[in-house]
């Protein structure tokens, strides 16, 4: 065990063999090493974290056919420390009638809701905090300690609009987990386990060519729970102002918003995982796991990158057709590939991979074909009702 | 004091410190909010006694869906924002007597027997608890027929729920 | 090591401060609160009983399952009831939801 091959061990052992040195009882040594461990961690994101405002500005002025932050140092990297600084020095604004603890602890609990998903990423084969055996459920719980972040900033502030923002908000978290666990488990049936280093090694096809329509419907799903276009009612600004953060001013807005960047990488990051392949690439991972971890955040990035394509090119969607199209659209979808991919990954098993790979392409083709056909004929009836004279066109179905 | 004592004497603490105060509290959101402690320090429980599937589809379900549907019920139904009038009814001191008395009945059983003082067993090595748990599930010999009418139960809630609470326009 | 009797006396004081809340609070919805904090001790002894039991059989977890659907199935039709007294009668003190027609 060198330094190239499993540094966090080495380092960890150093440690633990220093402490012991200084007299520390054993159980001792090893709980300062893991939350030593657990502040370099934390710290690397909240890094990774500052550098993704600079991405989302750059890319979205790209998007928008201009140049974005160029001022500030080389490309604009010093733009967003200077964020951070104004954020900082804002002054700190607590709206009369607030519940003080519940308010202050809302934008803390949205940003550990975030950073509690990255304990079981795995950055390496040897780099990554704990492997959880129920790493698949350990998103969604994560992201209801969000959905409470939530409701708390809402309820806190003392303002109807944010209330309601609010409630609109968690309707929406609430209801796209449901195709979001459906998802979930179909690379859990691929690899017989929920856990994500487990689905890692077992992606030696990687599962977006064995399930194309769950990793699009992951990524949907993902998007709403993310609360960014198209799904974004809480950053309505022409309808609620600013939602459940509107009373929260400096820094604690910018925990929100720090939250909800890095809450993307994070999804950006699971899509890679989960559909991807994590940190392989064709057996580039076997180099160490410092190129390992080089490929997971590149294949993050390329998630993360989809998201702000899709933020700055979509429309929003109004709230009682989001729900439509989750309860009528995606969950049925979802829950219909579910079973699907089950009956055709049983019944293709033991045959050779590309009988597999095809059998799986074949199913999801299908369904596609299937779910499009179904949209079409929905469409024709819209128009056609659309289109009867004297007769405006239903908005609400 | 051992220190898995020390951590199983901590969770317990603050289980049962946060039970108080979501049934004496005032201001029923926060009553709302003690609750979510209460459910994350019983799912710090399970993850003490190896159930660690348990612990996480608890934090899924009382927080992420049951949690959040009482915080929604709670400010649905009240018609200032601050909460006014006594939140104990008149034989609230009834109540405690009753709750006194079954917590004695149930620590003298629980003295009575010596088998309860057991340590726990190891578990065996490579049991895989949450392949086990799947196993139990759907097992025809097992507990299949619990968990389909589980489910009927789920989805007679869910309609049931959706019609008792709609509104018609 | 942790004898069962210590888990066992947490979850009966858990039920029974659960069974204070359902006895002595004047609001539905706090009754309701109680009522959850009775199913949490259910489930704690249930899991521990597994736990201190055999390992290998699965029921104690299987039946802490089925107690989790049943309080969820229970939470959200009690609210929904909650949420349509509320709406006729405009209260949701249990003492107040006395009569049945007037």
């Amino acid at each position: 065990m060198n330094l190239w091959n499993d540094p966090i061990g080495l380092i960890a052992g150093w440690l633990n063999g220093l402490l012991a040195t200084w007299g520390l009882p054993a159980w001792l040594a090893s709980l300062v090493v893991q939350l030593i461990g657990v502040v370099v961690l934390v710290s690397v994101m909240m890094v990774v974290d500052i550098l993704l405002v600079w991405v989302e500005r750059k890319v979205v002025a790209r998007f928008q056919d201009r140049l974005g932050p160029n001022r500030l140092g080389p490309f604009g990297l010093i733009q967003p420390f200077a964020d951070i600084i104004k954020l900082l020095i804002k002054e700190n604004i607590t709206p009369i009638g607030a519940d003080l603890v519940v308010y202050n602890l809302a934008p803390i609990m949205s940003l550990m809701a975030v950073l509690l998903l990255w304990a079981i990423v795995p950055l390496a084969p040897t780099i990554f905090g704990v492997d959880l055996n129920v790493g698949a459920l350990y998103i969604i719980a994560a992201g209801a300690i969000g959905t409470l972040s939530i409701i708390m900033a809402g309820w806190a502030s003392n303002n109807k609009y944010a209330l309601i923002g609010a409630f609109r908000q968690v309707a929406v978290l609430v209801s796209f987990e449901v195709p979001m666990i459906a998802t979930l488990l179909i690379p859990t049936i691929l690899a017989s386990s929920m856990g994500m280093n487990a689905i890692i090694q077992g992606q030696r096809v990687w599962y977006v060519l064995l399930a194309p329509m769950a990793a699009i419907i992951f990524i949907v799903a993902a998007i709403a729970e993310l609360g960014r276009a198209p799904f974004d009612l809480n950053e309505a600004e022409s309808e609620i102002v600013a939602g459940f953060h509107i009373e929260y001013t400096g820094m604690k807005f910018g925990l929100f918003y720090a939250g909800e960047l890095l809450h993307a990488f994070t999804f950006g990051g699971f899509w890679a995982i989960l559909f991807f392949g994590g940190y392989r690439f064709f057996g580039l991972e076997q180099l160490g796991p410092l190129v390992a971890a080089a490929i997971l955040m590149a294949k993050a990035l390329f998630g993360y990158w989809v998201i702000m394509w899709v933020r700055y090119t979509v429309m929003r969607v109004r709230i009682d057709h989001m729900l439509a199209f989750n309860w009528k659209f995606l969950t049925p979808l979802a829950f219909a590939l579910l079973m699907l991919t089950a009956i055709v990954h049983t019944l293709l098993r033991g045959s050779p991979e590309f009988v597999y790979v095809a059998g799986m392409l074949l199913m999801n083709a299908v369904v596609a074909a299937i779910v499009a056909e179904i949209l079409r004929g929905f469409g024709r009836r819209l128009r056609a009702r659309a289109d009867q004279p004297g007769r405006a066109a239903a908005p609400g179905n | 004091m051992e220190i898995g004592q020390l951590v199983f004497a901590a969770t317990g603490l603050v289980v049962l410190g946060s039970a108080v105060v979501v049934v004496t509290t005032r201001n029923l959101v926060h009553a709302a909010l003690w609750l979510v402690v209460t459910l994350f320090g019983v799912a710090a429980l399970y993850a003490i006694l190896d159930a660690g599937f348990l612990a996480i589809v608890q934090v899924v379900i009382y927080i992420g869906a049951i949690a959040i549907l009482f915080i929604f019920a709670v400010m649905l139904t009240r018609k200032e924002l601050r909460d006014q009038g006594a939140q104990l009814n008149r034989g609230w001191w009834l109540g405690a007597l009753v709750a006194v008395l079954t917590f004695a009945g149930l620590a003298l059983m629980v003295r009575g027997w010596s088998g309860f003082s057991t340590l726990p067993k190891a578990i065996p090595a490579g049991f895989d608890a949450v392949g086990a748990l799947g196993n139990a599930l759907v097992a025809p010999d097992a507990f299949v027929l619990p968990f389909e009418v589980a489910s009927v139960l789920l989805l007679a809630a869910l309609i049931g729920a959706v019609y008792i609470a709609f509104t018609r326009k | 090591m942790i004898p069962l009797s210590w888990f066992l006396l947490l979850s009966a004081a858990l039920f029974s401060i659960g069974l204070f809340g359902v006895l002595s609070r004047r609001n539905a919805v706090a009754i309701l609160l109680g009522v959850e904090l009775m199913l949490n001790a259910v489930n704690i002894n249930l899991v521990s009983f597994w736990r201190y039991g055999t390992v290998t059989t699965m029921s104690g977890q299987v039946f802490a399952i089925i107690v989790f659907a049943v309080a969820a199935a229970e939470v959200a039709v009690g609210l929904a009831l909650v949420l349509s007294v509320y709406r006729q009668r405009n209260t949701v003190i249990a003492e107040e939801i006395d009569m049945m027609k007037w």
